[in-house]
């Protein structure tokens, strides 16, 4: 082989990820998937073993509410995160860089917050007594301030707080590649400033709207802690009963078979997304 | 529509930015009630954050972890960036999508996986899980800027350096690693922040022995809301906007996220 050919790393270096995650991430769901078919012994971990218990809870009516519950939840949010980011990212898109690089600074801050700062900080906003309650009162709006969580408003606030920038972040990619002359385009002809947006932008870039949908839903189908600080116990989505059949109902089980569920309703929304986004890099 | 734009743009920062207003507003107050706007402005809670042992032990847990967490998920991440740069193939793919899959996740299936992987290896409740969790967790980050980094290595600088001689040893530490280092360092930022806010995974991992702030905040509210928990807020946002205001003002931003054009 002549220096030239030669690749620039050494093949052995691909080995270290490999077995790093092939150990770490791929054994985990390995296990999982074997606890969720095992026994469980009451106020125990689990017996190796094979059944279905498990996966046949998931065909009760408790398990039934959990997962509409969740899905509504999650797609509501989904959709009130899009249709705010979208124009959103558009006109992020057309500003300066500097302009640009404020407003993702921002957004990355608030990505990055715990669920459990944004939680603390809109149950505080929305509380009597140092909320938005005190403000309407001040205003005249109300007659006393008054509190608006826990709720399923709330949770609906928390949930749009925790998925707007990951929504703006998913369509900022597709959007800032967008031809600006495409909407310059409508407008010289004469198409109102909305108009070449509903009638250009949007249709051109359904695909990425809809995979951003996609991972947004699936994004905010894992808060945890929302639902518990901003929402009503029968607000708990999901996430919050994995939680709990682990760690306080000890019924590893049952968590492993619902995380397994979850599991292949993510995967097959996350390849879906995937697939929209190669849709359209193909036609590019 | 032009001068609504910004418009636009402002409100929506504005209503984010409330919330976080209203707590740095609340961490202010001189008694331990939430008032807003606060009572008796003291920064007595900020003195009592760094003074309180139940508060500084989840403080000191939550930024070992972080630190000790990022550079693992750098160290994994940068060969496999570099395999994927330099091979690409099957195996460069299934790698790529392995690194990238926690992320995509909802993040609980994760955590539950690292609950039993533990459990099964004798390590529940021990911080070195936690570590190790969140490294696999978040290797996604420094994955992603790596890769953008090596994307704009210009072949011919390596090129260059091979037919005057240099190793492949060589090249690689003189040539490739300088110029992305600044994207490993930015990578390292990110899931620095990231591993700081992370909740469930440390929490089913060894939430009971290893509290991280985080769960500290969680756990204390159930017995009423304090200013502390404000000041830990503040904190955090803080070190959100130093950290990703620093990659913004010596990085370039908008490309790290996907933007290809730009108006100066």
């Amino acid at each position: 082989m002549s220096v030239r050919d030669q690749k620039a790393t050494p093949g052995w270096l691909g080995a270290i990820p490999a077995v790093w995650l092939a150990v770490l991430f791929l054994v985990p769901f390995a296990i999982m998937l074997s606890v969720s078919v095992a026994h469980r012994v009451p106020g125990g971990f689990f017996e190796p073993g094979f059944e279905l218990t498990s996966y046949a809870r998931l065909f009760t009516p408790f398990f039934g509410r959990i997962l509409l519950t969740s899905i509504l939840i999650a797609a509501g949010a989904a959709l009130i995160c899009v249709a705010l980011a979208f124009p959103f990212t558009v006109i992020l898109a057309g500003m300066r860089r500097r302009a640009q690089t404020l407003v993702l600074v921002i957004l990355l801050a608030v990505l990055s917050l715990s669920e459990v700062i944004i939680g603390f900080s809109l149950s505080t906003l929305l509380s009597r007594t140092a909320g938005v309650g005190n403000l309407f009162a001040w205003i005249g709006l109300i007659e006393t301030s008054q509190a608006y969580t826990p709720g399923l408003f709330a949770l609906m606030a928390g949930l749009c707080y925790l998925g707007f920038p990951y929504a703006v972040l998913v369509l900022y990619p597709p959007v800032s590649r967008l031809d600006p002359e495409l909407g310059e385009a409508a407008r010289s002809m004469g198409a109102s400033p909305l108009r070449a947006f509903l009638s250009v932008t949007v249709p051109v870039l359904r695909a990425p709207i809809l995979g951003a949908l996609i991972l947004v839903f699936v994004f905010t189908l894992g808060a945890y802690l929302l639902p518990q600080i901003l929402g009503r116990p029968r607000h708990w989505t999901l996430s919050v009963h994995i939680t709990d059949q682990a760690i306080f109902q000890s019924n590893l089980p049952f968590a492993a078979a619902m995380a397994i569920v979850l599991l292949i309703v993510a995967l097959a929304m996350v390849g879906l997304a995937l697939l929209l986004g190669r849709e359209r890099e193909g036609r590019a | 529509m032009r001068p609504l734009g910004p418009f636009y743009i402002l409100v929506i920062l504005a209503l984010l930015a409330a919330p976080l207003v209203v707590v740095t507003g609340v961490s202010l107050n001189s008694a331990q009630s939430l008032r807003f706007p606060p009572q008796d402005l003291s920064l007595r809670w900020y003195a009592a954050l760094f003074q309180q042992a139940d508060w500084m032990g989840p403080l000191r847990n939550s930024v070992a972890i972080a630190a000790l967490a990022s550079l693992l998920a750098v160290a994994v991440a940068l060969p496999l960036a570099l395999h994927v740069w330099a091979r690409g193939g099957w195996l460069g793919r299934a790698l790529y999508t392995l690194g990238v899959a926690p992320f995509m996740l909802p993040p609980v299936i994760t955590a539950l996986g690292f609950l039993v992987f533990w459990v099964s290896l004798g390590m529940y409740g021990q911080m070195t899980a936690t570590v190790v969790s969140h490294a696999v967790f978040l290797v996604t980050l420094p994955l992603v800027t790596i890769s953008l980094g090596l994307q704009a290595v210009d072949p011919a600088l390596i090129e260059a350096a091979r037919v005057m001689g240099a190793t492949r040893a060589k090249v690689l530490r003189t040539v490739v690693l300088p110029l992305i280092l600044p994207y490993m360092i930015s990578g390292y930022a990110f899931a620095f922040v990231l591993s700081l806010n992370e909740y469930i995974i440390a929490y089913m991992v060894a939430g009971f022995t290893v509290e991280t702030l985080p769960i500290k905040i969680f756990n204390s509210l159930r017995y009423g809301y304090t200013p502390i928990m404000g000041v830990v807020s503040v904190l955090f946002v803080v070190i959100a906007v130093v950290v990703f205001g620093l990659i913004g003002r010596f990085g370039n931003l908008p490309r790290l996220l996907g933007a290809e054009r730009m108006r100066e």
